[in-house]
């Protein structure tokens, strides 16, 4: 941390400045220090002024009873222009924002934009357009339900399970409408598995936003999502799948205990799996470009599967 | 950095604002505290890491070479310096909240805080985002912190990689022209030296670390580049349809999507399903098992044939 230390400084004493009577607890928070930190940082503040350094040069500071006055650091009252990382991680994230429907035909998204590439160093605008996030169009219920987050109604879905191909009716109190790793979610609490579940919002079939306010139950609480949405349980089975080269999408596109490279590009995965059925419907789709090494019995309900499907070409001729 | 390093770096800091006139490196070695009086080659030498380290924390140093100064001269030209007067309306600084967060622990957070912390220590007002929507991004790829610096600085990268599909891993050289997140996953964009030809590669797909070569500002990167576009589908793909026999009640998903489902006969309903892709579409199909089966046209029945004799013959190669 000491290498942050004077873009810390060149912000706090702006801060400070624009924060007259700041207390010592809320700009330790803001600035992420305790307060023992941040008393040691004014202290060196305190040190430093314009060149002759006698005590009318010098920044004046006090904390006297927890409120913090400067005064006579007008040289630095201003912070730095932002830094090319600094704008362009907003100005990415901006124009990310401008693919969602919540902000077709607003124009407030031009406008912050313009008023921070004008915040920004030399050349930030250019560097920045250098990173781009494509989101793909919001899918159809993706509006409703927003606005019905918004509301704080409860929703009526049709929702469909892709591991067991089942469309299911559910009552669902929505609590945040999520995007993470390109994709949107709805999270809520689920009346028919009476707990939060995370909803693809391209999964749901039908959506009816009922005229009852939502009532969560107390541990209702948003799960963190910053590591991704599909967190696998220690209590799913561990299942071992050989990959060839054409199979390896697998281990991109799913979260794997275990990645081993046996050569000539061919992998050996192990994942945990909800349940069987999804398995074998994997297995089905890679064909013959994986296949299931572990469990056996997972292995011989594959090959039984895929048999029954051929007989039905088979008969048909 | 210690503390004498930092009070110093300030001292410098503050001094170079202040001064309208450039100031000669002997000047400044009177005026800022902590610098050596006696030994000149150890004040050069530290004078020099000083300005560095200022430059790398984006500070613009302008140096002055007067016909008639033996010396260069320096200041901080306030205006290149200061983060301008800004007023964010309610709605600009909801907005702004919900952009900060985008990148909660991936690896621009950081610079977000620091962005959003430089904006507050301006008098800026921000919100935190408050509302229904939750955004973010992640950057778990290990590759992402090094090419997006590469791209920023305009440097040449080398790094492993394996193609789609591909038995081998190739070291690449490339001038990284952009990265693209195209739904949920990150690649770079750029030129291939070796090959030399524009090309895009995912980073998940790289295998090991990213080094950059060569110095910074190595390239141009070409106008009119659209990067978006090279990371998408090269050409319009071409809509076809399937006709897709399903056992009555089962294939729930597929029946949504389908343009058109008919009641069939032998418990069968027929499905029209449009696809672009018959290796994508047989994927699908081959995944509902004994449920669904291609009729037609031939080249995705073939497809799912072949995937289904793949997945029966596991025993065999077992």
């Amino acid at each position: 941390m000491s290498s942050d230390r004077l873009p810390r400084l060149l912000a706090l004493v702006p801060y400070l400045m624009s924060h007259p009577g700041a207390e010592v607890a809320e700009v330790a928070r803001l600035f992420g220090l305790s307060e023992k930190q941040l008393i040691d940082d004014l202290q060196l503040v305190w040190m430093c002024g314009l060149p002759g350094h006698t005590p009318g040069d010098l920044i004046d500071v006090s904390w006297d009873g927890g409120e913090i006055l400067i005064d006579n650091a007008d040289t630095i009252a201003r912070p730095l222009k932002l830094g090319v990382d600094e704008a362009s991680a907003l100005l990415v994230a901006l124009r990310m924002l401008d693919e969602l429907p919540e902000f077709q035909g607003r124009d407030v998204l031009g406008r912050v934009i313009a008023k921070l590439e004008q915040a920004a160093a030399e050349g930030t605008a250019t560097i920045s357009s250098q990173v781009h996030v494509e989101l793909g169009a919001a899918p159809d219920a993706h509006a409703v339900i927003t606005d019905a987050t918004r509301r704080r109604r409860r929703l009526s879905l049709r929702y469909y399970v892709p591991g067991r191909d089942e469309i299911t009716p559910r009552e669902v109190d929505p609590l945040r409408v999520v995007l993470v790793d390109g994709r949107h979610y709805l999270e809520g609490w689920c009346y028919r598995a009476e707990a939060m579940r995370m909803f693809r919002i391209d999964r749901i079939v039908e959506v009816e936003v009922l005229d009852v306010p939502v009532d969560p139950p107390a541990e209702a609480e948003p799960m963190d999502v910053a590591e991704g949405v599909f967190r696998p349980s220690d209590r799913d089975e561990l299942v071992e799948l050989e990959l060839t080269p054409a199979g390896r999408w697998v281990a991109e596109y799913y979260p794997c205990e275990e990645v081993t490279e046996l050569g000539e590009g061919r992998l050996r995965v192990t994942l945990r799996a909800r349940d069987q059925s999804w398995v074998v419907r994997l297995a089905l789709r890679l064909g013959d470009s994986g296949q299931v090494v572990s469990p056996a019995s997972l292995a011989d309900q594959v090959a039984a599967t895929a048999e029954e499907a051929l007989a039905n070409y088979a008969a048909a001729g | 950095m210690s503390r004498r390093k930092t009070e110093r770096l300030l001292n410098l800091v503050i001094c170079l604002l202040a001064t309208h006139r450039p100031l000669s490196a002997e000047q400044i070695r009177h005026a800022v505290p902590g610098y050596d009086p006696d030994n000149d080659e150890a004040f050069q030498r530290m004078f020099e890491r000083d300005k560095n380290e200022l430059r790398e924390i984006g500070i613009p140093i302008e140096v002055h070479k007067d016909p008639w100064e033996d010396d260069p001269g320096y200041r901080i030209p306030r205006e290149a310096y200061e983060l301008p007067e800004i007023t964010l309306e309610p709605d600009e600084a909801a907005v702004l909240g919900l952009a900060a967060q985008v990148w909660q622990r991936a690896s621009l957070a950081d610079a977000a805080g620091g962005a959003l912390l430089k904006l507050r220590a301006g008098g800026v007002r921000t919100d935190l985002a408050e509302g229904p929507l939750e955004l973010r991004l992640h950057t778990r790829d290990p590759a992402f912190p090094t090419l997006w610096e590469a791209v920023r600085d305009r440097r040449v990268v080398t790094f492993d990689y394996r193609s789609a599909g591909s038995e081998a891993v190739l070291t690449r050289v490339v001038e990284p022209w952009g990265v693209v997140s195209r739904y949920g996953r990150w690649y770079v964009v750029g030129h291939d030296r070796d090959r030399d030809a524009s090309r895009v590669f995912r980073l998940g797909r790289i295998t090991g670390r990213v080094s950059p070569v060569g110095r910074p500002g190595a390239f141009t990167v070409p106008e009119g580049v659209d990067l978006r576009a090279m990371v998408g589908y090269p050409e319009q793909p071409v809509e076809r349809v399937a006709l897709v026999l399903v056992r009555q009640d089962t294939c729930q998903g597929l029946r949504h999507l389908a343009r058109a489902v008919r009641t069939g006969s032998d418990g069968w309903d027929e499905a029209e399903v449009v696809f672009t892709d018959p290796e994508r579409l047989a994927g699908w199909i081959a995944s509902l098992g004994p449920h669904a089966k291609v009729v037609d046209p031939p080249d995705a029945r073939e497809a799912v044939i072949r995937r289904l004799k793949g997945a029966q013959k596991k025993e065999a190669l077992r």
